[in-house]
């Protein structure tokens, strides 16, 4: 599905990925692992074109999508959920979702089914349509941000730590959200997640960050493994 | 007690023009985190659009059919000056304020060249010659017709904001450009829509703006300073803040103005102002934003 092939990429002149290449095939969940700052949000966000590759290539599908902009990324069937549960803030939760429909790639009436699928897996986003994104607590804005990157009807999810900070009764949630797009609607996702047992759980293979390099690589199976486990220590 | 009425009126009036200014003005410094020094020149080159049109349309109907054609011809100035300067320099605040000073000084000797240099006359229509007398005010028709039209052209802008999914785009741009980006919003046409609109309101005041004096090149000049203080008093991209202090500051200066001179108005507004930001730096409402980190 997605390939990223010797990315090289950073913030003006500091240079934060050194070559990352890594993969994720059709239907999988593949986690993105490492401790603070080894570049795992900096590798998302030049997946979605937030920041250009210097070097290096992407492609979706095989269509080399490097060059395009992150709006026709989604075009493409790519989808983000930034770290930090971001939301335009003074909109209602209704406009953050409506405004993205409006745009949909499949066209308003595909963005409407999906609306309702997203809405069917978090519940509670239904009650709170009418309040302003901006007063969300932490739970309800992740629901929000997963949601309103499901309405553009997406090929690959990027999942940037879905549940930094996030009350336990609500990571349940979000995880089995997580578990039912992965393994019944088939969607690849990229989860980045510092919780490793939730990461477990969740992911087929597993891709471990470091320095801005990728430093191990497999099926989940193998996390297990002590030498891996000692990559993510803090 | 009816002069200081009539002062009021006088503040609202003048409040009005620069409100619709000002409302220009913020969509696109709240959008893009621009300055735009040109934005003054589209409140001329809306005024000279009156004044050509006044000779194939006649006096009764030239400044009604001036309404639409100046919002386009200064639209369209808008969108050009994005997309040829603007959009080029993103992220480079210093150098867009220097570059479209640039600009607005050609365009203003483009004006010279094109118009003369002498101020030229805007004949106000017979059905706006005149005023009512209530309760001891003067209103003239003038301004109350300038009131109708910023009173329209905001009932217009909030619905279009609001309701309209363009509008939408537009707020959610302002809001979070990065996460409309990469929620599928194609962020430079909603740009581009917002110069657009927001320089087509310039255009608008101009023609306006022929209804309470004469028309020279240097007629943007003299708002565009005010209309800044209203952008930076209402709190970036905000309607309701811009209204407000649009409203105070047009009072304000009409009733300093008529207790001393023009030009010490101009330096006790001033200072009210530089107060008023000691106080409240973020304006009078904020719009909550937050980056993707
Ligand atoms: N906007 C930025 N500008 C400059 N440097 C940044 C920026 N964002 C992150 N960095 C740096 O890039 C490195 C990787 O950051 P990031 O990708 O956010 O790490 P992670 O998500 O793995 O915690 C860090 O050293 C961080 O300081
Ligand atoms: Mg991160």
């Amino acid at each position: 599905m997605l390939r990223v092939e010797g990315v090289e990429s950073g913030y003006g002149r500091t240079t934060v990925l050194f070559g990352v290449s890594m993969e994720v095939p059709d239907d999988a969940l593949v986690c993105v692992m490492g401790r603070n700052g080894v570049g795992k949000t900096t590798l998302i966000k030049t997946m979605m074109g937030v920041i250009k590759a210097s070097r290096g290539r992407i492609t979706l599908d095989g269509r080399d999508i490097t060059d395009m902009r992150s709006y026709q990324r989604v075009r493409a069937g790519l989808a983000y959920v930034p770290q930090g549960r971001a939301s335009f803030p003074s909109l209602s939760v209704r406009e953050n979702l409506q405004v993205v429909i409006e745009t949909s790639p499949h066209g308003v009436a595909a963005g409407q089914a999906a609306l309702d699928e997203a809405l069917d897996l978090f519940p509670k986003l239904r009650k709170l349509l009418g309040r302003q994104a901006g007063f969300l607590s932490g739970g309800e804005a992740q629901q929000l941000a997963i949601a309103r990157a499901l309405v553009t009807r997406p090929r690959l999810l990027l999942l940037d730590e879905p549940t930094e900070g996030i009350q336990p009764s609500v990571i349940i949630e979000i995880e089995n959200a997580i578990a039912h797009l992965n393994a019944t609607n088939g969607l690849a996702i990229v989860l980045v997640e510092q919780y490793m047992e939730f990461a477990l759980r969740l992911a087929q293979r597993y891709v471990v960050l470091d320095a801005g390099r990728v430093v191990a690589e497999g099926a989940t199976e193998g996390l297990a493994n002590e030498s891996v486990r000692k990559l993510l220590a803090v | 007690m009816g002069s200081l009425l009539t002062q009021a009126f006088t503040g609202l009036g003048i409040g009005a023009t620069l409100l619709l200014i000002a409302l220009g003005l913020t969509f696109t410094f709240g959008q893009m985190n621009v300055i735009n020094m040109a934005h003054g020149e589209f409140i001329m080159a809306g005024a000279y659009t009156a004044y050509m049109l006044q000779g194939s349309f006649g006096r009764e109907t030239s400044l009604l059919v001036s309404l639409p054609v100046a919002f386009v011809i200064a639209g369209a100035l808008g969108v050009a000056l994005e997309t040829v300067l603007i959009r080029r320099m993103y992220g480079r605040p210093l150098d867009t304020l220097l570059v479209t000073w640039g600009v607005s000084l050609m365009l203003q000797q483009l004006a010279r060249d094109l118009f003369g240099a002498a101020n030229v006359q805007v004949l106000t229509p017979s059905w706006l010659v005149g005023g009512v007398h209530v309760a001891g005010v003067d209103m003239p028709y003038a301004r109350l017709f300038i009131m109708a039209l910023v009173a329209a052209a905001v009932a217009g802008i909030w619905v279009y904001m609001t309701y309209l999914p363009q509008g939408r785009r537009m707020r959610a741009v302002m809001q979070n450009r990065q996460l409309a980006a990469c929620s599928g919003i194609p962020t430079a046409r909603v740009d581009r829509r917002t110069f657009f609109i927001g320089s087509g309101l310039a255009g608008v005041a101009g023609v306006a703006l022929t209804q309470l004096g004469s028309v020279g090149p240097t007629l943007g000049t003299n708002y565009i300073v005010d209309a800044f203080l209203v952008v930076v008093v209402g709190g970036l991209g905000q309607i309701r803040g811009a209204i407000i202090a649009a409203i105070a500051l047009g009072v304000l200066d009409a009733y300093v103005e008529w207790g001393t001179s023009a030009s010490f108005a101009k330096v006790v507004v001033f200072v009210a102002i530089v107060a008023f930001l000691q106080a409240r730096p973020q304006g009078l409402f904020v719009l909550k934003t937050r980056a993707l980190t």
